[in-house]
């Protein structure tokens, strides 16, 4: 298991629901979105995979170039591959701009 | 001239094996009455799981939703079978007993709560070992303490099954609904197979397990009550039908003497068959109190 957090502090459009999708089934995730009680957006992932940090960074890193939130996100992760993980993140946006 | 199609049933029939637990337990609810308690946003989830590694869930697994159904007070627990198999931890199992009791506390003070448990498990969290066993124990009892003022609708839709200590949970119910894909069975087909060896059960054999295991034959055997299709549809109409039923007059696991007497009646000396059994024990009519 290993633990990984991210900061994007340019991220500060104001957040103002709260989301939650997803199973830690194996192959999938679940994300708990909610507003940042800090200064920008930040990410913190626990994962049953070790060695991926670089993968996450990635996903983030592209994630953020699309959306500008000041969100806290939580992600409880059982092997969820890059696809499914942009899907849930989609599906997380889909629930707070609802 | 319009041209006929054939659509199968199933085709626009909503599934409810393909909700996730969280989605079950709504589906089940007066639309707009469902609450939930402890969710997770709370962050009550397991301090046990991450010390082996594994990835916890910020709601251990164990949805517990309050609302009306068919207009009467109620408490929907679902486990989640795909996380860690719909497994029974130290947390899962408190909060579960946690509900359990609190619809004892409001049945008791004038306001019957039924509860209805969506359970999806293989029984007790290796991880958690003995927190589990006793949270267990923990929900039995409390199934029998509510089970006095209300009734404790058990559902097992599949496709993990109901498995373990869960299914004494499942036994001690007022009522069981379960679906052809469901399972419910204390010892599952692979454990079985390890403790008494091939010979005794193939785990791979999938006929011979859905034919002592099945729903279909749980509910010819009478050791459950109703066998629906997967749909949200029908479970939900099973659902309010024996919420709105009430209490049985004398649960399942009260006939003691009877499930005695046809167990002694049952003839080891050859090999017991699914379908003969199914017959022998659907004469004389037991129910849960299905009336």
């Amino acid at each position: 298991m290993e633990k990984i957090e991210f900061a994007y502090p340019a991220a500060k459009r104001r957040v103002t629901k709260r989301a939650h999708v997803g199973v830690v089934g194996s192959g999938d995730m679940e994300i708990l979105l909610e507003p940042s009680t800090t200064e920008g957006a930040h990410v913190s992932i626990t994962t049953s995979v070790n060695g991926f940090r670089d993968t996450w960074k990635s996903i983030f890193d592209r994630f953020f170039s699309r959306f500008d939130g000041a969100a806290s996100i939580q992600i409880n992760d059982a092997g969820a591959t890059p696809g499914s993980v942009l899907l849930r993140l989609e599906q997380a946006l889909e629930v707070i701009e609802q | 001239m319009s041209e006929s199609t054939f659509v199968p049933s199933f085709v626009n029939r909503r599934s409810f094996i393909e909700l996730d637990g969280r989605a079950r337990a709504q589906s089940l609810l007066d639309e707009g009455t469902g609450k939930e308690l402890v969710g997770p946003f709370d962050r009550i989830e397991s301090p046990w799981l991450p010390m082996q590694d594994v990835a916890p869930q910020a709601d251990d697994g164990c949805i517990v939703m309050k609302g009306r159904i068919a207009g009467n007070p109620a408490v929907v627990i679902s486990l989640e079978g795909a996380f860690q198999g719909g497994s029974i931890g130290e947390v899962s199992g408190a909060k579960m007993t946690a509900a359990l009791d609190l619809a004892t506390r409001d049945s008791s003070a004038g306001i019957p709560t039924a509860a209805v448990l969506l359970l999806e498990t293989g029984g007790v969290r290796l991880q958690e070992a003995n927190l589990g066993l006793a949270a267990m124990a923990e929900v039995i009892a409390s199934i029998l303490s509510l089970r006095q003022h209300a009734p404790v609708i058990t559902v097992v839709a599949g496709t993990v099954g109901c498995f373990g200590g869960m299914s004494l949970a499942a036994g001690v119910s007022s009522y069981v609904v379960m679906t052809r894909e469901a399972r419910l069975g204390l010892n599952g087909p692979e454990v079985i197979e390890q403790e008494s060896g091939i010979e005794e059960f193939d785990a791979s054999d999938r006929a011979l397990i859905w034919a002592i295991h099945g729903g279909e034959q749980r509910v010819g055997m009478g050791l459950a009550d109703a066998l629906v299709e997967d749909s949200i549809e029908e479970i939900e109409s099973a659902v309010r039908r024996y919420v709105l039923a009430g209490r049985p007059a004398q649960h399942r696991s009260e006939q003691v003497q009877l499930y005695r007497e046809r167990i002694a009646a049952i003839d080891t000396s050859k090999q017991i068959d699914p379908s003969a059994l199914r017959e022998q024990w659907s004469v004389c009519e037991s129910k849960g109190g299905a009336g």
